[in-house]
């Protein structure tokens, strides 16, 4: 009897699940839409990146379509979870290049599953957008392989440009988490940029992520008396970093980058992050129009503001979709041609061109910290 | 070896062969990797199966040897390997330098996990039942966090399995032949160890330890062995799984993993090697198949194992096997 069961449970899932999986080619009236892949963390450690860049995505897409889609058919997202798992992001990759045989593939935000999926789309020559990962290693994967944000060397350059020129600092302090190469390439970079435009680096300090004790390092820093201090790392150590400054009597600026932009800094970080500064992809509260419309409707459809991820899913989409039309064609080839030849495209998050390594180049903007929230400070242009 | 075994080994060699040859130009690369990493599961688990099946003792640190089998294997690949297979694909044809290679690939992740496992197992395996799990698991987490330290193998950015002084040799693994062949083996290898007359010590310390010592079994040194022999496969595992993603990272090995394969062992039944295998392929393929069903693909994997767990408490196939023996009473 139990058997019985069993078989005959598995038996109706497998129905229900073939069924579920062709209902997907059930033919529409009109014209056969363009198929684009996407692969994200929609459940899992960082279920809200993929959530975010799905949402984003659907945005745009959903706004072309309305306006007619491009080279006259409407483009179909297929999104894949991948549980934030890093060899499914590779199987979710492959199920959307050879089995739906997609005609771009769009995803991950986490930089080593966009390395674990890249190599199958260069290997199936179908160009692959990749919304937010900063590793500079995911675009030398192949000549396939492009990226919609700016990378980490970059932002550390922004960084000190923004130290040197606007806030007049001439001696910095940098502190570091030396295990994350996201905080190395930003602190190499800053110290590189700050120190070309005469600038001093007068600590160089250095913690690992997980770290909640920070004051021996804090201390030496004191000692220096710098103007500012870089600290390039995530949310949670940033937090406790700034706590712990204010308490030792530190009140010069922290800096730092896009790993600062979450909810989570001001709640671990309190009053103590007030009045810092850290540079990012967007700023919610920009006065640039297609900002405030694209918040406006964002906030509309799935009631809360966007972050970084979500505007990046939204550019995304908009560079593919400009890519297609230009291309005239789904042609993987062409299309990559055209991909690659992205320039000044009207992003959200900036003005965006491809630069000769398919990364994007585009402006980073400056917030402060200020009662609570994000404040847009000022944009730094890329150079 | 009598005339009958030959055969069969050069039967098998022979099919493994031809599916290595045939299958990869049939089958499109999404199912290939489903089916290889099927292979993968099915290692990890038969060799688990030796441990907490056949042993008795409860193991929850598998995927911390399947982690030091993929790291090693892999920086023996980049750092050493990738020269010799450029020599060697110079010197011989690419399929038999390949089958030449990729032993010393799997025996290096092999060897160091069973290392790792001697190391782990001397003072983990003086532990008991609940003790033992948290210590294996512990232990696991300490490789992996390790692991992540060095920065020769990439550390927290993963490791690419790629050698750029040598770009002639392409490092992965393509294909079926090397995952099947090393599935047969850990078969043959875990059946012969347990279903031998030296192989009741086995089953003697799971059914009773005081038991097991007075007839003069050396207990501790009977699970330290089959602790070794679970972490050489399961760090076979490893380099198979790290050759064929062909890209590594530490989350990949994190407890979630490791739970994973004790429930491959647990559903197949407790000391049934095909109802290891079984489990392992039908759970590493349900989270692929059930694609269709979108976000409620986890919600119904989990009910598949609940379900199962519920009206097969002794799991698929209890401790019985799938054997010659069992088919032709079915339907001899």
């Amino acid at each position: 009897m139990s058997r019985r069961w069993l078989v005959g449970g598995i038996g109706a899932i497998a129905v229900v699940a073939l069924a579920c999986g062709s209902g997907r080619e059930g033919g529409a009236a009109g014209p056969e839409p363009i198929q684009v892949g996407h692969y994200a963390s929609l459940t899992g450690d960082t279920a809200t990146f993929g959530q975010s860049t799905d949402r984003g995505l659907r945005m745009k897409i959903d706004e072309i379509n309305a306006a007619g889609g491009v080279l006259g058919r409407p483009i179909e997202i297929i999104t894949e979870d991948d549980r934030s798992i890093t060899e499914e992001a590779r199987s979710a990759a492959q199920k959307l290049l050879q089995r739906d045989q997609v005609v771009a593939l769009l995803g991950e935000v986490a930089s080593s599953r966009s390395l674990a999926a890249a190599p199958e789309a260069q290997r199936a020559r179908i160009p692959m957008i990749t919304p937010a990962s900063t590793n500079p290693k995911v675009t030398e994967v192949g000549d396939y392989i492009f990226r919609a944000c700016f990378i980490d060397p970059f932002q550390g350059a922004v960084m000190a440009k923004f130290a040197r020129e606007t806030l007049g600092a001439d001696r910095v302090a940098i502190l570091f988490d030396f295990k994350q190469d996201y905080s190395v390439g930003l602190a190499d970079f800053f110290r590189k940029t700050f120190e070309a435009s005469g600038g001093t680096i007068v600590a160089d300090e250095r913690y690992t992520s997980g770290d909640i004790e920070f004051r021996a390092q804090l201390t030496k820093i004191r000692a220096t008396k710098p103007d500012a201090i870089f600290v390039p790392g995530y949310y949670t150590e940033v937090g406790l970093i700034a706590k712990q400054a204010r308490e030792l009597g530190i009140d010069v600026p922290l800096l730092g980058g896009d790993g600062w932009d979450s909810s989570k800094t001001l709640e671990i970080g309190g009053k103590a992050v007030e009045g810092n500064y850290f540079s990012n992809h967007y700023a919610a509260d920009s006065d640039r129009p297609e900002v405030v419309a694209f918040v406006r409707a964002y906030r509309e459809r799935w009631g809360e503001t966007p972050d970084a991820m979500a505007v990046l899913g939204y550019d995304t989409g908009g560079i593919l979709a400009d890519a297609i039309a230009r291309a005239g064609s789904t042609d993987p080839e062409k299309l990559r041609d055209a991909i690659a030849a992205t320039r000044n495209y009207p992003g959200v998050s900036g003005t965006i061109s491809m630069d000769e390594n398919r990364n994007a180049r585009k402006d980073a903007v400056v917030m402060k910290i200020r009662d609570g929230a994000f404040r847009y400070e000022q944009t730094v242009p890329a150079f | 070896m009598s005339s009958k075994r030959v055969a069969a080994f050069a039967l098998v060699a022979i099919v493994l062969l031809a599916l290595d040859a045939w299958l990869p130009s049939w089958l499109n690369p999404y199912y290939a990797t489903i089916v290889t990493r099927i292979g993968i599961a099915v290692v990890a688990a038969v060799s688990l199966q030796l441990v907490n099946g056949f042993t008795g003792q409860f193991s929850i640190g598998h995927a911390g040897f399947m982690a030091v089998g993929a790291y090693t294997s892999a920086a023996f690949s980049v750092y050493v390997g990738a020269g010799w297979l450029e020599s060697l694909l110079g010197l011989l044809p690419a399929p038999l330098a390949r089958s030449l290679f990729y032993p010393l690939v799997l025996a290096s992740g092999g060897l160091a996990a069973a290392v790792a496992g001697f190391v782990v197992g001397i003072p983990a395996l003086r532990l008991r039942g609940d003790y033992l799990a948290i210590a294996t698991l512990g232990f696991a987490e300490v490789i992996r966090i390790a692991i992540l330290n060095v920065d020769a193998v990439g550390g927290a950015r993963g490791f690419s399995i790629h050698a750029a002084e040598h770009p002639a040799a392409d490092l992965r693994f393509e294909g079926f032949g090397a995952v099947y062949a090393v599935v047969v083996v850990t078969i043959v290898v875990v059946a012969r160890l347990v279903y031998s007359s030296g192989g009741l010590s086995f089953r003697a310390v799971r059914e009773d330890e005081v038991a097991a010592t007075s007839i003069g079994i050396a207990t501790t040194r009977i699970k330290v062995e089959a602790f070794v022999v679970a972490s050489f496969f399961a760090g076979v595992a490893g380099a198979l799984f790290a050759h064929s993603e062909g890209y590594v990272h530490t989350n990949s090995f994190a407890f979630l993993r490791s739970f994973e394969i004790v429930v491959f062992v647990v559903l197949g039944g407790l000391g049934s090697i095909t109802g290891a295998v079984l489990a392992a392929a039908v759970l590493t393929a349900a989270p692929e198949l059930l694609r269709g069903l979108g976000e409620w693909r986890m919600v119904l994997y989990s009910l598949l194992l609940i379900g199962t767990m519920l009206l097969r408490p002794q799991g698929l196939l209890g401790n019985r096997e799938i054997d010659l023996g069992w088919l032709r009473k079915r339907f001899g």
